[in-house]
Formats: C-alpha cells, sequence, structure tokens
C-alpha cells in the first residue's frame, strides 16, 4: 500500500511540451511511472515521445483515462491549468510550478471546494512512491520502497533527509512535498490522516520550516489522531523576521511563524524532533527501532 | 516588494481613497515649496523609508512657521534613522514627505491581507490604531476585528458595514467606511497586494475618514502583471549586494554572520543556516541557487558572497537533483579563475553526478575543503570558527 499514487497511477502532464515538462516527463517515464498522455493547448494530435499530446485536459482523460495530472506549465498560467484539469474531473493534481500569484491561488483554492480533486503543491517536488510510481522532480535512485511516509514543506530539504533514512535502510512508503507557498492544496493534515489509515505505513517523518501555522495545526491533529510514530524537522531557526526566506509561504510575521514555536508544538504533541541534520537519518533509526 | 509611504498614497489617490493635502519632497528647498502651497501650519514632515517605527526614531515632525520647515527637513534629509524595523544600522533618508496638519479626533487601524488558512482575503480592523499593532494582537487580540471576503465572490457593503459597526464610529462615519473599504479592497485585489495597511486611519474633528498612513506590499510573484509598480522599486532602499544577486535571478538575503554559504533549495538553504549556527558559527547570508541553477549562476552566487567583507568562511551544499554536482564544481571552478578566495570553502554535494563533480573540484587543483555528508561539514565548518 502507500497513498495518492500507485501502479494504477496513469499520469497525465500539462506542459508536457515545454523544456522541463519534456525532461521531467522522461525521468518519470525511466522510473516506471505510467505517462499516458500530455497537453499542451494547439499542440493536440502530436507526441512527446511515445505519449499522445491533447489540447484539452478534458480531451486527454476521455481519451486515456489519465487519473492524475502533473503541472509543469508557466506560473502566470499555472492557475488556469490546475482548474482546466479540475474541471475536467481528474482526482489527483500535482503542480510543480513556482511562483503562482497568491491571488490566483486563493481563488484555485475556493474552486478545488466545489470539486472532488486533491491537489498537491504548488511550488512541490512532487510525490513518489517508492518502485511503483514517480509524480515530480525528485531524484528517484535516492528512494527505497519501505515503512515510512513523508511528509515535506520543501524539495531539496526532502531529497536529503530521504537520503539519510536510505543510507540508514529505512525504506518510505510515499513521500509527499507539499509545497513551499502560503496557500497550497493538500496539507500536513491530509497526508496526516492518509499515512495514519495506510497499512503499509509504520511511521511518519514530517518536515516544516518557518511561515504560517500548518505545523502547530499538524501538532494538534498528530495528538488527538495519529498513533504511529512521528519524527518532525523544522527549518529556520535562524531566519529573522520579516524576510522571505525564498519560499513564498517562509516569513516569519508579527512573530508568528516561528521555528521555535513549531518546534515547542511538536515536542509538546509527542514528535521526536531532529534538530542536527545531519543525524537525521540516525535518530529515526531510534526512533522508528520498534516498526522498521 | 515594498514601496513608500508616498507612493502608496499616489495609489490611494487613483482610487478616491482620502489622504492629507501634501507631497513629497527631495530637498530643503522643495519642502518650502510644499509647504507654501499647502497655505497653513503646522505641516507634518515624515522620513520616506521602507521601515515602520519612524516616528519613535525621530523621522516624523511638525513645523509651525517656513523656519521650521526650512529647520526640520534640514534635520531629517540626509539623517541616518534607525527604527526596530531597520536594524542597528539604520537607513539613510533621501526623500520626505510633507503634508498637512489635521486635528484629529480618533485614530484607527485598517488592513487587508491574504489569509493563508482560509484562502480568503481578510480586512482587520481595531479601535487601538496609532500603536503596534502587533502588540495589540499579541495583548488584546479580542481589539482586533476581523471579517473574511471570498475572492471570487467579492467584496459587498455589508463587509465594510459589519467593520464600521464593530469600530463604533456613528452612522455618518459607517457611510464612509462603505465606500472607501471597497476602494481599498480593489486596489489590494488589482495589484495583487500583500499587505494594504493603514496605521492611523483618522477620524478628524470634523468627521472625516481620512488615511494618515499607507503601507503597501506587493505579491512578488505577480508583478509580471503590474509592470507601472515596478517603477515604484527603490534601489536606494535594498542591500547593494541584494540587488546585485537580483540581476542573476539569485535569491539572496544578507544577514550579518561570519559563514558564508550557498545552497540549492529554500529549505535545505535555511536548514544549511541552522547547521552553521549548531557548528558555532552565524551565516552571513541566505543564498538560494535555485533547482535548474547554471555555472553562471553559481559562479555569481560566490563571487556576491565573498564580496561581503565579513566572511570568514563558506559552506557549499548542494543536493543534486536537477541542479548537477557537475555543473555546480564546473562554476566553483570558473569562481575560483576570476576572483580571489582568501577564506576556505567548504564544499558537500551529492546526488545527480556526485562523482563527476567530486572529480572536477580534485583535479582543478584548487584548496577546498570537502565534506562527506551534512555532519562532516558542520565539524569543518566548527573548527574553522574555532581557529
Amino acid at each position: 500500500m502507500s497513498i495518492f499514487v500507485n501502479k494504477e497511477t496513469r499520469l497525465l502532464v500539462q506542459g508536457i511540451t515545454g523544456r522541463e515538462g519534456q525532461f521531467h516527463t522522461r525521468q518519470c517515464v525511466a522510473y516506471g511511472t505510467n505517462v499516458v498522455a500530455g497537453v499542451t493547448p494547439g499542440k493536440g494530435g502530436q507526441k512527446m515521445d511515445d505519449v499522445p499530446v491533447f489540447n484539452t485536459v478534458k480531451d486527454a482523460v476521455r481519451e486515456t483515462g489519465a487519473n492524475c495530472s502533473m503541472i509543469f506549465v508557466p506560473p502566470a498560467f499555472a492557475a488556469d491549468a490546475i482548474m482546466e484539469a479540475a474541471d475536467a474531473g481528474v482526482p489527483l493534481i500535482v503542480a510543480i510550478t513556482e511562483g503562482i500569484p497568491v491571488l490566483d491561488m486563493m481563488k484555485v483554492k475556493n474552486f478545488l471546494n466545489t470539486t472532488n480533486s486533491r491537489l498537491i503543491g504548488p511550488n512541490c517536488p512532487g510525490i513518489i512512491t517508492p518502485g511503483e510510481c514517480k509524480v515530480g522532480i525528485m531524484p528517484g535512485p535516492i528512494h527505497m520502497p519501505g515503512p515510512i511516509g513523508v511528509i515535506s514543506r520543501s524539495g531539496t530539504l526532502t531529497y536529503e533527509v530521504v537520503y539519510q533514512l536510505t543510507q540508514q535502510n529505512i525504506g518510505q512508503s510515499t513521500c509527499i512535498g507539499i509545497g513551499g507557498d502560503p496557500i497550497n492544496g493538500t496539507n500536513f493534515i491530509d497526508c496526516l490522516e492518509a499515512f495514519q489509515a495506510d497499512p503499509q505505513t509504520k511511521g511518519i517523518v514530517m518536515v516544516g520550516e518557518i511561515g504560517g501555522s500548518a505545523e502547530e495545526e499538524a501538532c494538534e491533529y498528530i495528538v488527538k489522531n495519529v498513533t504511529k510514530p512521528v519524527v518532525g524537522f523544522i527549518a529556520g531557526l535562524t531566519a529573522p523576521p520579516g524576510r522571505r526566506m525564498g519560499h513564498a509561504g517562509a516569513i516569519i510575521s508579527g512573530g508568528s511563524g516561528t521555528a521555535q514555536a513549531k518546534i515547542d508544538a511538536m515536542k509538546k504533541a509527542g514528535i521526536t524532533v531532529v534538530e542536527d541534520l545531519g543525524n537525521f537519518g540516525v535518530i529515526c533509526k531510534e526512533a522508528f527501532g520498534d516498526v522498521i | 516588494m515594498k514601496i513608500h509611504e508616498y507612493q502608496a498614497k499616489e495609489l490611494f489617490d487613483r482610487f478616491e481613497v482620502p489622504i492629507p493635502r501634501g507631497s513629497v519632497a527631495f530637498s530643503v528647498d522643495e519642502a518650502v515649496k510644499v509647504a507654501e502651497s499647502l497655505g497653513k501650519f503646522p505641516v507634518v514632515i515624515k522620513a520616506q523609508i521602507h521601515a515602520g517605527g519612524r516616528g519613535k526614531g525621530g523621522g516624523v515632525k511638525l513645523a509651525n512657521s517656513i523656519e521650521e520647515v526650512k529647520q526640520v527637513a534640514d534635520e531629517i534629509l540626509g539623517m541616518t534613522l534607525v527604527t526596530h524595523q531597520t536594524g542597528p544600522e539604520g537607513k539613510v533618508v533621501r526623500k520626505i514627505l510633507v503634508e498637512e496638519g489635521l486635528d484629529i479626533d480618533k485614530e484607527l487601524y485598517l488592513s487587508i491581507i491574504p489569509d493563508r488558512s482560509t484562502a480568503k482575503v481578510v480586512i482587520m480592523a481595531s479601535e487601538a490604531g496609532g500603536m503596534d499593532i502587533e502588540e495589540v494582537a499579541a495583548k488584546t487580540p479580542e481589539k482586533i476585528i476581523k471579517v473574511w471576503v471570498d475572492p471570487g465572490f467579492g467584496i459587498q457593503p455589508y463587509h465594510a458595514r459589519e467593520v464600521a459597526f464593530r469600530l463604533n464610529v456613528g452612522p455618518e462615519l459607517v457611510k464612509q467606511f462603505a465606500v472607501i473599504i471597497p476602494r481599498l479592497y480593489r486596489l489590494f485585489f488589482d495589484y495583487d497586494c500583500s499587505l494594504v495597511e493603514i496605521n492611523p486611519l483618522i477620524i478628524t474633528k470634523d468627521k472625516k475618514l481620512i488615511a494618515l498612513d499607507a503601507k503597501i506590499n506587493f505579491d512578488d510573484n505577480a508583478l509580471y502583471r503590474h509592470k507601472d509598480i515596478l517603477e515604484y522599486r527603490d534601489l536606494d532602499e535594498e542591500d547593494p549586494l541584494e540587488v546585485e544577486a537580483s540581476k542573476y535571478n539569485l535569491n539572496y538575503i544578507r544577514l550579518d554572520g561570519n559563514i558564508g554559504n550557498m545552497v540549492n533549495g529554500a529549505g535545505l538553504a535555511m536548514a544549511t543556516m541552522d547547521v552553521i549556527k549548531r557548528a558555532g558559527g552565524e551565516p552571513a547570508n541566505f543564498l538560494d541557487v535555485g533547482g535548474g541553477a547554471s555555472a553562471e549562476m553559481v559562479e555569481n552566487g560566490f563571487r556576491i558572497i565573498l564580496s561581503d567583507e565579513k566572511v570568514k568562511a563558506v559552506l557549499i551544499n548542494i543536493f543534486g537533483g536537477i541542479l548537477r554536482c557537475d555543473v555546480l564544481a564546473k562554476g566553483v571552478v570558473e569562481a575560483n579563475k576570476k576572483v580571489e578566495v582568501k577564506v576556505p570553502v567548504v564544499i558537500r554535494m551529492e546526488g545527480t553526478n556526485v562523482e563527476e563533480g567530486r572529480r572536477i573540484l580534485q583535479e582543478s587543483g584548487l584548496n577546498l575543503i570537502v565534506a562527506r555528508d551534512i555532519k562532516d561539514a558542520a565539524e569543518k565548518i566548527s573548527s574553522i570558527v574555532k581557529e
């Protein structure tokens, strides 16, 4: 088992003919993902390698039965692409695009609330179920199948954490990057709920960063609903207030969103907090000792 | 992106939000001309810098005659203003706003911001205007009124009435609120703002609602569709190294520490800064070269870090995914040819093409300290700090 993506995933790529879209589609195919369609308006009827390209998401879904979309559309057009996928009934939408305006994402989020689609991202590395399906830009070879679910707000920091897990011979059930933007689709709580329900997942790694209160809300949820062991990490202890640290959502403002407050919330919720990134894998080995 | 108060007030004026009469001045002579055109005293002279707390820092003063205008303008222009938001080094004042003084009956607070958790726009207001609103929110949260607006549905008059009635301002002023709040909302929405704030929003003795102050921040991701706002950018208000970095699309923030660092990805960059701190150093910067950095970007990033004189050592931490380790290595080698590197450089890289990257570094003959992993990198930084 796993969450959200697996061998049954039939992937469609929006923006498949662009530079990034092509490159990462090929990487996903090489990993074993079943890529069934691409969408680039105006290029319907063409092929990207062996993948048929359609003008609209509706056409692609009707012709190929795609059940997941990965979006590489540039930021100015990405909100439109997400809404098109949701309107076509695609159940899982993974938006890689970085730099979508906040007001665009607000519209998207409110629209998605009226549909049954799940959005992961935007501004995220995507989602991978090791050995089965990769929908995103993460390097495949650092992952290995296993019992630990990984949820993170960032990209390369997730790779670091996953790499250290794999070095310790601790495999992953599914790894999800939920993205670094202030307004995103799937949040920590959605993933925690799914990992708690997934029999393959025996423990959970949660990687947060400064800004907002998503980690604190997740901690409250964990206290009430999660029985599996959780190891946490928060980036940004040294970040100054009022400065956006790369991610649009990573900003300490009005005294809220500090790393310390999040670490405190995690400790209070009984989460094993890793303070020294260099020891992440080693600490997980101890913390998950009984379940792995 | 941040803009000055006088620029924010230009936008208020365009959206017919009432502001005091006045104008910006870049010299004492210009300040005198503005004061003369206002035709009455007192006038208020306000330093224009991108930071709050100007009043407490001595950057806002009254003048009761032309002589006083000259004196105050001369005093403020060119001064280094230190506030709780500027940092201890302060900011040099290069322009001032000269405005009519008004008779204030009441000071209120009003702002419009995006709310992350509800994905709606929130209007916040308080009777405790003119004060540090973060303190009000922390100590007396019941004094902050919040009204949420669905961005698809847009602002309605009842949103504005609700704010006004809860502020206890009386029926005549409720009418003014019902006009002004929707105008501010349109400004917020049309220009992709991340903050529109008025503190204080005043009620004058003759019962008029006026924006005595104005602060607007914009969503950087949306600036591509607001070319006119880009003209408001003031490079004097930004750190020169940050301006330089922005030319190469590098995400660089200058900090006060002694250990420079270059990382790919914002989360890993923040975590690397924390690693430096744990190792006994202080990060000198935040630098995310991004997922798809080229050798040229790496080279420029490295050069910018090294041009900060406080930097005593550099830590490069790359987890190669899209950015391959061999590309990184080439960039570092090129940068070393062009700039003289006087400080120790610790490099840790992992991921795509790491063997090729390590080979390039080794064969370059450069004096680089290669770390096996993050733990090893932290130990190497720690021993450099202790020397």
